[in-house]
């Protein structure tokens, strides 16, 4: 135990933390904006899986983590569309519907891997700041600032890039139109469908907005890990729906969520690798997610009320 | 007046308006028109036809046939919007408003982004501050919606319509939920905007409201108009007729009934709403044999809790009591309510009061299923089931096409005929009513009351709960006023005015 109560080990393990906490916080943030406009997307594990496929097996062939990431992104949005369109103009009951995406993700992707790839084959990793082609050298040095540097500066951009999200995504929902009405449907659709503000199309780039964010999620755990292999995302998107719920719909909070994930994970692993618990007991400590969820969500779903509309069809009649 | 046809010209005309849905001919060739400025009301029962027209003049539903012209012009209203740009306002009986959102947001929605990406909010308050001094329409912007009372949340929905111009304004029902006092000032509010050159169309059924504020009242029964006539010319007997076409009485004769013992006592009652908060504060009241006590007030105040308690439905604090005959049932459960009889006709009665999935025979037997005359060994006997509740149907002149039919289908008015002949099947010696009557139709209005009044006469403690002050004027024999969830005025009838009731409601 006294190994990892060390300076270094439990910065390691912090920085880790930040960086399992992207996949969670990517695909909670998009889930939050769809649920605001009232629309629960229990398929955003499926999406994640499509979306970390397309952008792992992009990267294999063209040796492009930008093309792959474009992928990942454009392959949410595929499915953020069929989702959309079965439970926004269908009217489809939105839990069943997820959990056909979520099948179809886990399946497909599976089959999709097992077909093109076989065996799994790792892709080279996305590069941390200090590791970028032609910026790299201004970074380097940061990383040897005392305590702060390697928390700060060991990250790739798509960290940046999620951290930089959470006040976005706030801004969107808070002060822009486009986030009025996405609250307003997710309140009382009738009012807002009163005033002329069109449910279906708000709630339809909520969803979309959200999917892509599942697809870039799942592309960030495969470009992470550099490799894929079946449920990849072993559940990690089903958590993400439920950090949303967690973190009360608000950004902040679900970033707090995200990172407690992070923290979670990386301790878990940490522990392993320097055998601090036994093997069979890690299997136990692999389910401290899962527990934290259900307490987490016994201890505050009661407490905080979340978006009246949510779940709910709409139509006028 | 020649030299001013523009002036005499109709803002509103609607010509021939036919609306069918399958099996029922909702609006059967109304003709109906508004002149700037002044109030026209359209009075009708539930289904007569009222909301139908006016979703197709605010663009919900297609009219069959016929026309509408707005300013002498043919218009086609096709949707909420197409109607709010040829300035059509509505205030929809329930709330058309975000309560997560601000004043100013609930305002803003739909209308264009003004500054790139976002609303320019403060602009939107600016102009609702003007809208708000000019009608007297205080309301402070910046605040959420579900921090509003009822009545500012009304005057939230007629700036929403003023701030897009609206020149013919449609309120729905707007007095529903108003205090008498709260009523008074709308009133106000409206005729000054009628002065402005407003158009109104009132909709509601409180037939003195109704004669106090119209110019014009068109009157509508099973999609028809059956009436059309100004307040000079009418009274309420009259309106009451066209509305049902035929005789009414809308004050119900009450025997001559000598009182006996209290059967219901509540001493020092506190209850907690859904929220944690003291909702039902120290209320302490008597109901005895052959008395009606009407409890009024405006809801929210804690009447729908303090009923559920009696009923056995929400836990009483420490140190209330409540007692029928003599049982205390302060900790009882609604079975045990029900064993040392009490009747409940709840609020909510298609959430609480029956099951609408269920057929009329099935509703029926919901409190007795487990009565050993209904079985058969561990099984139902269907024979006898269906024997009792065709006598109770046929008692209580519920209007079915078989006991067969799931419940949901029925009108309110029959719904709440089912609810009461179950409820008073069962030989209570307490009743608990709750809005007997809301949402039900003049004709088994009349018949649930004259119900109530046979109960009174023999020997039944009663307890009413009804925001509709004419109704507990006309069947209370003690009137008791819940605001802020305590009894704060107890009258008798007698002695009792609408104006002291109203502001006693208020909480003055």
């Amino acid at each position: 135990m006294s190994q990892f109560f060390t300076v270094s080990v439990l910065l390691a393990t912090l920085a880790t933390a930040i960086r399992f906490a992207v996949p969670y916080l990517l695909a909670a943030l998009g889930e939050t904006i769809g649920q605001r406009s009232g629309v629960l997307n229990l398929g955003v594990d499926g999406i994640m899986l499509l979306g970390g496929f397309g952008a792992y097996y992009t990267v294999l062939e063209t040796q492009s983590h930008l093309a792959g990431i474009g992928v990942g992104i454009a392959v949410g949005l595929f499915m953020g569309i069929v989702y959309a369109y079965v439970t926004v103009f269908l009217h489809a009951e939105q839990g069943i519907s997820g959990i056909g995406i979520f099948l179809f993700g886990l399946g497909f992707s599976d089959l999709l891997f097992q077909e093109l790839v076989g065996t799994p084959k790792p892709i080279k990793p996305l590069p941390t700041l200090d590791k970028l082609p032609g910026v790299g050298g201004i970074f380097e040095p940061l990383i040897d600032i005392p305590v702060v540097g390697e928390l700060l500066f060991d990250h790739n951009l798509l960290t940046y890039f999620a951290l930089l999200l959470v006040p976005f995504v706030t801004w969107l929902l808070m002060k822009t139109t486009f986030g009025m009405n996405v609250r307003a449907v997710g309140e009382n659709p009738q009012a807002a469908d009163s005033l002329g503000v069109s449910v279906a199309k708000t709630r339809f780039i909520a969803i979309l907005i959200g999917s892509s964010l599942a697809g870039l999620a799942g592309a960030t755990l495969s470009l992470q890990l550099a490799i894929f292999q079946h449920n990849l995302t072993n559940g990690l998107g089903f958590i993400a729906v439920a950090l949303v719920y967690f973190g009360a719909w608000q950004p902040r909070w679900v970033l707090a969520g995200a990172l407690l994930y992070g923290l979670v994970t990386a301790t878990r692993i940490r522990w392993q690798s320097l055998d601090i618990i036994p093997q069979s007991a890690s299997d136990i400590a692999a389910m401290a997610p899962a527990i934290i969820t259900i307490l987490a969500l016994v201890l505050l779903a009661s407490r905080v009320r979340g978006p009246a509309a949510l779940t709910k069809p709409f139509s006028r009649h | 007046m020649e030299n001013a046809p523009l002036l005499q010209m109709p803002l509103l005309e609607m010509h021939g308006i036919t609306k069918s849905f399958p099996g029922v001919l909702a609006n059967d060739n109304v003709s109906f028109d508004v002149h700037a400025g002044e109030v026209h009301t359209l009075l009708g029962e539930n289904g007569a036809g009222k909301s139908t027209l006016m979703k197709i003049l605010f663009g919900l539903y297609k009219p069959d046939s016929g026309e509408i012209r707005l300013r002498g012009e043919v218009a086609s209203i096709t949707s909420p919007t197409s109607a709010i740009e040829q300035r059509v306002g509505m205030v929809h009986q329930h709330f058309m408003l975000v309560p997560t959102l601000t004043v100013a947001e609930n305002v803003a929605l739909g209308l264009p982004s003004n500054r790139g990406f976002r609303t320019d909010l403060d602009a939107v308050s600016e102009r609702i501050t003007e809208i708000s001094d000019q009608y007297g329409l205080a309301v402070d912007p910046g605040i959420e919606i579900w921090k509003l009372s009822v009545g500012e949340r009304q005057r939230v929905e007629i700036i929403k319509a003023l701030y897009r111009d609206a020149e013919l304004l449609v309120l729905d029902e707007p007095t529903a939920v108003l205090t008498p006092q709260e009523v008074d000032d709308l009133f106000v509010i409206l005729r000054q905007m009628t002065a402005d050159g407003t158009g109104i169309i009132f909709i509601s059924h409180k037939l003195h409201e109704v004669l106090e504020l119209s110019d014009r009242i068109t009157v509508l029964r099973n999609g028809k108009v059956t009436g059309d006539t100004t307040p000079a010319e009418t009274d309420r007997q009259q309106l009451a007729e066209m509305m049902v076409g035929r005789e009414v009485k809308l004050a119900p004769d009450k025997p001559h009934v000598d009182l006996g013992l209290a059967r219901l006592q509540l001493r020092s009652v506190s209850v907690k709403g859904d929220r944690g908060t003291i909702a039902v504060d120290d209320v302490s009241l008597d109901v005895h044999a052959g008395e009606i006590v009407g409890i009024a007030g405006v809801s929210g105040n804690g009447q729908r809790e303090l009923a559920e308690t009696i009923a056995g439905l929400r836990p009483a604090e420490a140190g209330s009591s409540v007692m029928i005959d003599d049982i205390d049932l302060t900790k009882a459960n609604p079975a045990q309510s029900r064993a040392a009889g009490l009747s409940y006709v709840p609020e909510e009665r298609m959430k609480d009061g029956a099951v609408g999935e269920f057929d009329i025979t099935e509703n029926l037997l919901l409190i007795d299923h487990g009565d050993a005359k209904f079985r058969k060994g561990p099984l139902f006997d269907f024979a006898k089931i269906r024997e009792h509740s065709q006598r109770l149907v046929d008692q209580f002149s519920v209007k079915t096409p078989s006991l067969d039919t799931p419940t949901s289908s029925l009108s309110g008015g029959n719904i709440q005929k089912l609810i009461m002949a179950r409820e008073l099947d069962s030989r209570p010696s307490v009743i608990l009513a709750a809005q007997p009557t809301r949402g039900v139709d003049i004709g088994a209005a009349e018949y649930i009351h004259s119900q109530l009044i046979e109960q009174r006469s023999i020997g039944v403690a009663i307890v009413m709960i009804s925001e509709d002050l004419d109704e507990i004027l006309g069947l209370a024999d003690r009137i008791a006023v819940m605001f802020e969830g305590r009894i704060v005025d107890v009258v008798d009838r007698s002695v009792a005015t609408r104006e002291a009731l109203g502001l006693a409601m208020a909480g003055g």
